[in-house]
């Protein structure tokens, strides 16, 4: 086993593009869930309409690569919308099944043979994010330190992808110590005494819901720009899981929290794969107890073990307070 | 006040000299059960209005309706001359009608600071917008600090200021939900079951806030099935039974009244806690 | 039923939209699908909104139980290794398997977790990762590709007039409404199903009047699992067995539950056969890949205009 290739790879994958870009819809959810205690579990349907809204722009349209980005906000504010609009009022549970259920949906018209001339149907769509490397000023060549490399265009990618995080968490960590932000955190812990106060409990539900969807959409737009490819399976339920994942690893609630949980789930994720990977090679797994074409299923299910070893022994995640834990009154 | 209500004859629905909450037929009925049927109620401004009965007589539902938590079947209500009838909790709480809760609702990963400064009205930092400009909303928000401050202090909370408010205890919650809702600078004030599970001695202090309120000039109004508690600070009592109002009139003179002992000795084999929960 | 209401509006929007001669036929026909595919959907999703109604815990690995009954069945049935059983003991087998699961669930996780206090939500949020966890150690286990059981697999339709359906798709749907009956029954006229409706209506009281709580709860898991695990075979029987097919089926059933109305269980079996007839009839209208977008739609609208569903009671929302 080479120790050497497990760890580059799980750096490698823990400061690549894809951990950024499910930083930046942690960083959506964390306000819908960490926040104000929306229990969004629709959060790849944001990632996916601001997907297609650049891929269906300019592959379907032939329209510039900037007005298809408007184009993946807009519908993510519209999506926002129409969502919250029945489900802001129910109990979480429903906010849940129906977010989770709108997602679903949504995939389902955008893979479906109706909706093929625009979204390519199962197909998906290709090559339309060539503009966005037409800009890159990063000279071609490989860069990083030890075995960890990038391409020219992948650090181009996971930089303006990490910029936009950053950018996103100053943007968070403002908004959530200002009064709008004791609003919407105390409708997480109550939303009925807010109510009593006299502030409208819905409108910054809402408000809470649109900002951390176009935060999730614009992460969908980063992942089709680096794919240079959209395709509608790619927006299953399970990444809404893995966002989840990431931001109880991190720590719910916490401003830092989606970037510690990204870096960290990709990482580990990436760590477990390769070593099993290695350890199959090298023949201390026997193929009859685990195959390599099984190391994918095996990783998800060590995933869905983490988060709930996390979720019972840990709840607070990496930055959280066990104390703010335990007066969890919901 | 207590001279002008005095004067007035003691039956169920009487006219008062300066109402400020009007209640007119107003019924919420759960499934086949009638909670509440009030006929009419005005509750007088500037005094301490006592809202009693026995458990189940539906003062927390018509507390709920009124305050915009729950909606009446059919009914009217006025809150300063104006029609606030079926207006949503939050429109009705910036309307200056603020009510608590019998279960306290602390906001508990907040601190005891954030939970006072969250209630002041009109926030500019509170719009989505003006929220990213701190130079926008920061003078203000030393205002509403100081005048937290100042609460805070009156209610003996200053020494919990920063701990959040899940750490305190029952009736420190209480201090706290009562001193927050002045955060809001109400013109009324409804409080529920402000003593419920208050030990003795903080009870003598939230009795005092009370009156403090009503001599500052705020019109409160709570709900206490406890005869005794109400007797000695209550300037007006009304008494439900099974969603009626079946006696109003001062203390003393309820406190007499066959309708009332009723409601209570007819009752007497109900134990406590049979109260269906309509929150 | 709601069947009348269902073929009127099957015929007046056939009048609008000429779908040439066979409309009627062919509207039949999904009707009988929709109604076979909404028995399997009831049979799973009782057990789901009775652990509801009992512990407020949205199951969300119920899917698993769906999908282990029905790899369990297969593996007893065909599987490499496995006895090779007709499908009969193999399916019971399987559903003892899975209310063995189910109880094990509750015994061994949710009820530790209760009594340590653990809030609904993180205990949801559990559900996930341990579906998660269940569904990718099944594919470790069943692969990828798609199986069929060896017995009932081909079979020639019975012609029933305007309508075909196979023998074995029959017995599915008299079997199911047989199951679903049976449920009814416990629920009104055994102690222990008086107990499971008093606990979901009102727990203090319930827990005051001496139900033993947590005996009801492993009960209900145990009924759960068991009829997931029948709802797995009959759903691999009349489609296929994949090692997700639970998992896709789990949104169906949520929406049968909360168009019934959350936590009621008659409310689920009505839902459910609901939602069944819309996913087929609307590929009467629209391509067949949208059956599942068009049932998942009707929960969004149910919830706009009628949110404690059709059987819920108003108080139980909000």
């Amino acid at each position: 086993m080479d120790w050497s290739v497990i760890l580059s790879d799980a750096i490698r994958s823990g400061i690549g593009p894809v951990a950024a870009v499910y930083a930046l819809a942690a960083i959506g959810l964390n306000l819908h869930f960490g926040y104000t205690g929306l229990l969004n579990f629709g959060q790849v349907a944001f990632m996916l309409v601001g997907a297609y809204g650049v891929a269906a722009s300019v592959s379907t349209y032939g329209l510039p690569l900037w007005v298809g980005v408007l184009i993946g906000l807009g519908s993510s504010v519209l999506l926002a919308l129409l969502l919250g609009l029945p489900t802001l009022r129910l109990r979480a549970e429903y906010l849940a099944i129906a977010t989770i259920a709108a997602g679903e949906i949504l995939r389902l018209f955008y893979r479906s043979s109706w909706a093929e001339p625009v979204t390519g149907g199962v197909f998906g769509l290709q090559r339309f994010a060539t503009e966005f490397y037409d800009i890159s000023p990063i000279p071609r060549d490989t860069y990083g330190f030890w075995l960890v490399r990038f391409t020219s265009r992948d650090l181009w990618a996971l930089s303006v992808a990490w910029a936009v995080v950053l950018l996103a968490t100053a943007l968070i960590a403002l908004l959530v110590h200002s009064p709008w932000g004791r609003v919407i955190r105390s409708i997480r812990e109550d939303e009925d005494a807010v109510r009593s106060l006299g502030k409208s409990v819905y409108a910054y539900k809402m408000q809470s819901l649109v900002l951390g969807g176009v935060l999730g959409s614009m992460a969908g737009m980063m992942l089709a720009i680096q794919n240079q490819s959209v395709n509608p399976d790619s927006y299953d339920p399970v990444v809404t899981f893995f966002l989840y994942t990431i931001l109880v690893l991190g720590g719910a609630g916490r401003v830092f929290g989606p970037i510690v949980g990204s870096i960290l789930f990709w990482a580990l994720l990436t760590f477990f794969d390769s070593a099993l990977r290695e350890a199959i090679a090298a023949g201390y797994i026997s193929p009859d107890v685990i195959s390599a074409p099984e190391v994918g299923a095996v990783r998800f299910a060590l995933v869905g073990l983490g988060l709930m070893l996390l979720m019972i022994f840990r709840p607070q995640g990496l930055l959280g307070s066990r104390k703010e834990m335990l007066l969890d009154a919901r | 006040m207590r001279a002008e209500l005095a004067k007035l004859s003691f039956e169920p629905g009487v006219a008062k000299p300066d109402p400020l909450l009007v209640v007119d037929g107003v019924t919420r009925a759960f499934g086949g059960l009638v909670a509440v049927h009030v006929e009419h109620l005005e509750i007088e401004r500037g005094a301490i209005t006592a809202l009693i009965g026995p458990n189940g007589a539906g003062k927390s539902t018509l507390f709920n309706v009124v305050s915009g938590f729950d909606r009446a079947d059919s009914g009217s209500w006025t809150f300063d001359g104006a029609p606030v009838t079926g207006r949503s909790a939050h429109r009705v709480a910036r309307r200056g009608l603020v009510r608590t809760f019998q279960l306290t609702k602390t906001l508990s990963r907040l601190s005891v600071l954030e939970n006072m400064l969250l209630a002041a009205n009109g926030q500019r930092g509170e719009r989505l917008g003006l929220a990213l400009l701190p130079p926008v909303w920061l003078r203000q928000e030393r205002e509403i600090k100081r005048r937290a401050d100042e609460l805070l202090d009156r209610f003996r909370l200053s020494r919990m200021r920063d701990e959040y408010a899940g750490t305190l205890s029952g009736g420190q919650r209480k201090l706290l939900e009562m001193a927050r809702a002045l955060m809001v600078r109400p013109t009324m004030v409804m409080l529920d079951e402000p003593m419920a599970g208050v030990n003795p001695a903080l009870t003598q202090s939230l009795l005092s806030h009370i009156t403090d309120l009503r001599d500052e000039g705020m019109t409160v109004c709570f709900v206490e099935h406890d005869m005794d508690v109400v007797m000695g600070i209550s300037d007006w009592v009304v008494c439900m039974a099974e969603g009626e109002v079946v006696a109003e009139g001062p203390p003393h003179a309820v406190a007499k009244n066959p309708a009332v002992i009723d409601a209570y000795l007819g009752k007497q084999h109900d134990e406590p806690g049979t109260e269906p929960d309509h929150e | 039923m709601r069947v009348p209401f269902v073929l009127a509006t099957a015929l007046t929007q056939g009048d609008a939209v000429p779908q040439g001669p066979g409309f009627l036929d062919r509207a039949l026909q999904a009707l009988v699908d929709g109604i076979q595919f909404g028995a399997i959907i009831a049979i799973t999703a009782v057990g789901l909104s009775l652990i509801f109604g009992t512990t407020h815990l949205i199951n969300f690995a119920h899917g698993e139980l769906v999908t282990i009954g029905a790899v369990m069945a297969f593996f007893l049935n065909v599987g490499a290794g496995g006895p090779g059983w007709h499908l009969i003991p193999s399916a019971i087998v399987a559903i003892v398997i899975g209310a063995l699961l189910g109880g094990l669930i509750e015994r061994g996780l949710w009820r530790p977790l209760r009594n340590r206090g653990t809030g609904l939500i993180n205990l949801f949020i559990i559900t996930i990762g341990l579906s998660l966890l269940l569904r990718h150690v099944v594919l470790v286990f069943f692969g990828t590709r798609p199986q069929s059981y060896r017995e009932y697999d081909i079979q020639q339709a019975l012609d029933l007039g305007p309508v075909g359906i196979t023998p074995r798709d029959l017995i599915i749907v008299v079997l199911s409404v047989l199951v679903l009956l049976g449920v009814a029954f416990m629920l009104q006229r055994t102690r222990i199903g008086t107990a499971i409706r008093a606990l979901s209506s009102n727990p203090d009281l319930a827990e005051a009047s001496g139900i033993d709580v947590d005996r009801v709860v492993l009960v209900v898991w145990m009924l759960g699992g068991g009829l997931a695990a029948l709802g797995g075979v009959f759903f691999g029987l009349t489609e296929i067995i994949t090692w997700d097919m639970g998992f896709r089926l789990l949104l169906l059933m949520f929406a049968g539950i909360i168009l019934g109305g959350l936590g009621s269980a008659y409310g689920a079996m009505v839902g459910s056969f609901v939602i069944g007839i819309v996913a087929q009839m609307s590929s009467l209208w629209f391509p067949v890949d949208l059956q599942n977008a068009w049932a998942l739609l009707a929960l969004i609208v149910v919830l706009l205009i009628r949110p404690q569903g059709i059987l819920g009671q108003r108080e139980r929302v909000g």
